[in-house]
């Protein structure tokens, strides 16, 4: 037989203690065959419902022998409670099979005997009238299968919408302070005869910069590489197939980036500050920085 | 009854006043149910839920979202940042355009953006170092989804679109970095060019495509000027709507890891 959970055995338990005006722990001792069943005298009033077409019968006669005072309250005469919506409240609320031993038919006891076979088993006492035993656990089950478990969510407001919020405002308050203190550069007018020396690309290109110049572009056609990179990287979610998030599972990929972005930086930095006229190495300490997106920053100091 | 102080009662008229008009015809047909704007605002699971799904910003966010997902640790509000920067650089570039013509003058704008108009100084170098700051922070974002791992299944798609944002981002700085057309924005330009110019085969005609000409003129200036303010702004917007619209049809933010 199933293992009955604890809290249904519980339920169980109250719902046979309601009916027999006994102490539930009493109940669920009697359950477990550490006590004597109680015995009770009067019939319970389902199955006089069903057996009966006089209601005069069902009128509770005073109990006597029962040791323990059964406080159940009599069945109004025009009863309505069907079997079938008793039947269905158990269940709903119980999420129990409640199965009524009726005296008449025998067949509805023959299982019981049959299931005392193993010690630990749960002992209903069959002998004894009882209104409800727990015959099987019926584990909840929706019609629907749920695709997706559910997730542990938080709502967006407040606990999204405020640190973003709070993000926004900083960033706002550093780039107004920065704009405050930090002049963007603006040399002489345009001038197509007069060549800089050295001519630097944004910062952002500078990496670049760097790279090309250590091959002549014109023979190393470095814009299909360049452009090869560019669709590669787009690609990259269809080229690692290795499902893993977990940086300790990906080692490879996490190893991969972080040589790309070091040697960017790497090279980055060289374009920017050691990089001086006819792209000779400089030093930015001795010879200076030829850089002047930071121009006012340089002049600062 | 007990006699009210002055105090109290102005008070007490301030209140009544202002709940009739928060609980009025006109701030009831602005503000839908739920928002904290309306009278009667109280702070309830419902209300939490309405202020989202009731609002424009329904659009952005779904009503809850997974809870690592609101760590700041875990996006570092890296893409947020970065939308929110492109907000700030559309609105500075905007009162901008108001003081800028793409012509022979433009280095003059620019000068008497800085020295005559009022707050013209602040708003360029807002303009600009909000540019670098977003190709900053989109790089870094980039860089958060890829150690991450948020770029796989169901979120390949995304990546392709977050390389094509990374792209526009960097066309929209680089076109900008000319406007100014000093030496600093002829010569970088020319020099990001003469790159594009060595494509093997059509290095020429990609050249000539990106200057209007044979090197960086006013017309190369005009050219940079309606990709940089119109074309490529539109062109990211769109690729940002697709962008937002399947990180939540994706399942919301990836992880835990
Ligand atoms: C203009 C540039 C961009 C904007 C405004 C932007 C915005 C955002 C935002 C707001 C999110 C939500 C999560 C977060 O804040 O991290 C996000 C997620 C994401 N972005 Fe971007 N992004 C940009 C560029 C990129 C780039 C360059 C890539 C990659 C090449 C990328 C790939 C992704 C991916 C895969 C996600 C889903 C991440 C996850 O579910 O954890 N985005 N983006």
């Amino acid at each position: 037989m199933v293992d009955i959970p604890e809290h249904l055995l519980k339920r169980a338990a109250q719902a046979r203690a309601k009916a027999l005006g006994i102490s539930v722990e009493k109940a669920l001792a009697e359950m477990k065959g550490q006590e004597d069943p109680t015995i009770v005298s009067k019939e319970p009033e389902v199955i006089a419902f069903e057996e009966v077409p006089t209601p005069a019968a069902e009128t509770p006669a005073p109990v006597t022998e029962t040791p323990v005072p059964v406080t159940e309250t009599p069945a109004p005469a025009a009863e309505t409670i069907s079997p079938v919506k008793e039947e269905h409240a158990a269940e709903t609320t119980e999420k129990v099979a409640a199965v009524k031993i009726e005296q008449k038919p025998p067949a509805a006891k023959a299982p019981a005997p049959a299931k005392v076979d193993t010690p630990d088993e749960v002992d209903f006492a069959p002998e004894v009238k009882v209104t409800q035993r727990l015959l099987t656990v019926v584990k909840a089950k929706p019609i629907q299968k749920p695709v997706s478990e559910p997730v542990d969510k938080v709502n967006t407001w407040p606990h999204l919408m405020l640190p973003e919020f709070v993000s926004l405002m900083a960033m706002t308050a550093f780039l107004i302070l920065l704009s405050a203190i930090l002049q963007a550069p603006l040399l002489e007018e345009a001038n197509p005869n007069v060549t800089p020396n050295p001519a630097k690309a944004p910062w952002y290109f500078l990496g670049l910069q760097e790279l090309l110049s250590y091959w002549d572009p014109q023979i190393a056609g470095v814009m299909i590489p360049l452009v090869l990179g560019v669709v590669v990287w787009m690609a990259f979610p269809y080229i690692d197939r290795n499902p893993e998030t977990h940086p300790s599972k990906r080692k490879f990929a996490i190893m991969f980036y972080t040589f790309f972005l070091a040697g960017a930086g790497v090279l980055t930095i060289i374009g920017v500050l050691f990089r001086g006229p006819g792209w000779n190495w400089t030093y930015p300490w001795i010879d200076g920085i030829w850089f002047d997106d930071l121009l006012d920053w340089i002049h600062f100091e | 009854m007990q006699k009210l102080s002055l105090r109290d009662r102005i008070k007490e008229a301030r209140v009544s006043a202002t709940d009739s008009f928060r609980g009025g015809k006109l701030m009831s047909s602005i503000f839908r149910p739920g928002s904290p704007f309306r009278k009667g605002y109280v702070d309830s699971p419902r209300n939490r839920s309405y202020v989202v799904m009731n609002n424009v910003l329904y659009h952005l966010h779904p009503v809850k979202v997974k809870r690592h997902g609101v760590r700041l640790s875990y996006t570092l509000c890296l893409g947020g940042l970065s939308f929110f920067l492109f907000i700030v650089l559309t609105i500075t570039g905007i009162w901008l355009m108001f003081y800028f013509r793409p012509t022979e003058l433009a280095y003059v704008d620019i000068q008497a953006l800085q020295t005559d108009i009022a707050f013209g100084s602040l708003v360029r170098n807002m303009h600009r170092w909000g540019a670098h700051l977003m190709v900053l922070v989109v790089f870094l974002h980039m860089s958060r989804v890829f150690y991450h791992g948020a770029y796989k299944a169901p979120r390949e798609f995304n990546w392709v679109i977050g390389v094509i944002l990374l792209l526009l981002t960097l066309l929209l700085s680089f076109t900008g970095y000319l406007l100014p057309w000093d030496q600093l924005a002829i010569w970088a330009v020319t020099v990001g060019g003469n790159m594009a110019g060595y494509t093997p085969v059509i290095g020429a005609q990609a050249k000539f495509g990106l200057f209007a000409g044979l090197e960086a003129t006013t017309a190369t200036l005009l050219r940079f000027y309606v990709l940089h303010v119109l074309f490529l702004p539109f062109i990211i917007v769109i690729f940002m709507a697709v962008h937002f619209w399947r990180v939540r049809k994706d399942g919301g933010i990836s992880g835990p890891l």
